[in-house]
């Protein structure tokens, strides 16, 4: 409908009116063979009405009416015209020239279908400033005239890219941002995958393959990340017969077709990460060598100090907590991460393990100033009180 | 509407150089019919303010604002969409050194520039 009339708010406006004609007619004449033709085809008419209406005021739309009439009727029921319409709306919500955050509404609202209500609540802000985001959103497209097509194949990578951080975004909305609400928090994670199923029937490209299945991997340990007292537990310590194993079996394999497609990119990888975590069904057996040889694939074609933070990590567990800290230790020397509470609390365990109290004490505490998330902060401190004592 | 800032004290803004590459990018949209008109500003050294309030007129030396990239230049384009846009914006020479905003430009008709994109 979008598509059809080149108007987000149009066509919705036009396919409500067409859904009241639907309730009208049905009931009498019976449902059509075909509902959602009848539907698009009934909306289309409704918004020439609308465009018409409005031409009266302003003359510049009766081409536009004129436009709209003369393009013929094309065979809407087609799956693939279905299918390229979604693709058509997901990259038109995740077009760069929109700010992140209106990114993450708009896909929320259009492609998943959730209110303003539910989104606001998903993403703790008021419903009043989400309604605004989407209104402002919208009429950016409008103005700035983003196009409602699926980008051109030189440029479809790129914004494929852009497509792909939206969806992440949703997820980790949902996953790691333990406070609020967690039960709508879930939900969000629960639209991710949803989303990622979808782009990956749309366009099965391997890293749409490689997040869908890094998604359903961290997924899969949702009820083993926290306590019952809503205390966060850690990858090592948690229980793994609470792992979510269908999807675990289904996450493992996309990661091996993606991989097969040897395309893949960073979302693949850290979902190879993230399987091979999965394949230990206690934490000691966890393969460190070939979990360090993917951060360092990971790191050559995708830099940045959070991986190598992560490769600290697992160097520690491999080769021990000395050579981990060695890396953590450069790391900030370069002045990178100083922010970063977690780079802060995994030093601060190096040094726990080590038995340097004192600079353990100090990295927990700077970790503690780091952080707003209720049970990190609640972790945080049980920690420190250990080494209190 | 292709805004064009850049830092014009940076020594990477070699004026001759990005007057000719803007030739080159005119040319081509010219051939394309997406040309409509453009300009190079002299620097902000040159820019003089003007104010109207409560009928008293302002008048000052310099930009309206100092920014860290300065406008330096326009690009007025027809463009169907703004993935047209965002393409033209990318050839741009400055796109390398500074930044080009992109703004639609309001249709109204009683003016005497109207963008008509059905001509």
């Amino acid at each position: 409908m979008i598509r059809l009339l080149g108007d987000f708010d149009l066509a919705e406006e036009a396919l409500q009116d067409a859904f009241a004609a639907a309730l009208e007619q049905w009931p009498t004449q019976g449902v059509p063979a075909n509902p959602r033709a009848w539907l698009v085809s009934v909306g289309r008419f409704k918004g020439i009405d609308v465009i018409r209406r409005r031409a009266k005021v302003d003359t510049s739309l009766s081409a536009i009416v004129d436009t709209l009439e003369s393009t013929s009727e094309r065979a809407f029921e087609s799956a693939d015209e279905v299918r390229d319409d979604d693709l058509r709306l997901i990259f038109t919500c995740c077009h760069p020239a929109l700010s992140a955050e209106a990114r993450v509404a708009l896909t929320l609202r259009e492609v998943c279908g959730l209110t303003t209500e539910e989104i606001a609540r998903c993403l703790l802000v008021s419903p009043t400033t989400l309604a605004q985001r989407i209104v402002r959103a919208k009429q950016k497209i409008r103005e700035a005239r983003i196009p409602y097509v699926v980008p051109s194949t030189n440029e479809l990578a790129e914004r494929l890219e852009g497509v792909l951080q939206v969806v992440y975004l949703v997820f980790n909305e949902g996953y790691s941002a333990t406070f609020g609400d967690s039960v709508t928090r879930a939900d969000l994670s629960a639209e991710a995958i949803r989303l990622g199923r979808l782009l990956q029937q749309l366009l099965p490209k391997p890293e749409v393959t490689g997040l869908l299945a890094l998604m359903l991997l961290q997924e899969s340990r949702r009820a083993a990340r926290s306590s019952p007292h809503g205390d966060l537990v850690l990858l090592e310590n948690q229980d793994r017969t609470l792992w979510n194993q269908d999807l675990i079996k289904e996450g493992q394999q996309l990661v091996q077709s993606a991989l097969l497609s040897r395309q893949f990119g960073p979302y693949t990888l850290q979902a190879t990460i993230a399987a091979v975590h999965s394949e230990a069904t206690v934490a000691s057996e966890t393969d460190w060598a070939q979990i360090i040889s993917l951060y360092d694939v990971l790191l050559r074609i995708h830099p940045s100090p959070v991986i190598e933070l992560n490769r600290a990590v697992a160097v520690a567990m491999a080769d021990g907590p000395t050579q981990g800290l060695e890396i953590i230790d450069a790391i900030l020397g370069r002045g990178e991460l100083d922010q970063y509470y977690l780079a802060h609390s995994a030093r601060a365990d190096l040094c726990r393990r080590l038995g340097q109290r004192t600079e353990a004490k100090r990295s927990y505490e700077r970790a503690l100033e780091l952080t707003q998330q209720e049970p990190e902060r609640r972790f945080l401190r049980a920690r420190i009180n250990d080494l209190n004592e | 509407m292709l805004l064009v800032y850049v830092d014009e004290n940076s020594p990477a803004r070699i004026a001759d150089h990005t007057a000719k590459g803007c030739d080159g990018l005119a040319e081509r949209l010219m051939e394309n019919g997406q040309y409509v008109s453009g300009g190079i500003l002299h620097p902000t050294c040159t820019a003089t303010s003007v104010q109207l309030r409560d009928g008293q007129r302002l008048v000052t030396d310099g930009p309206f604002a100092e920014t860290r990239e300065q406008l330096a230049g326009y690009l007025l384009v027809a463009a169907e969409d703004l993935d047209e846009a965002i393409s033209i914006a990318s050839q741009h020479p400055v796109a390398k050194i500074g930044t080009i905003e992109i703004r639609p430009v309001k249709e109204i008709p009683s003016l005497p520039l109207h963008l008509n994109e059905s001509d």
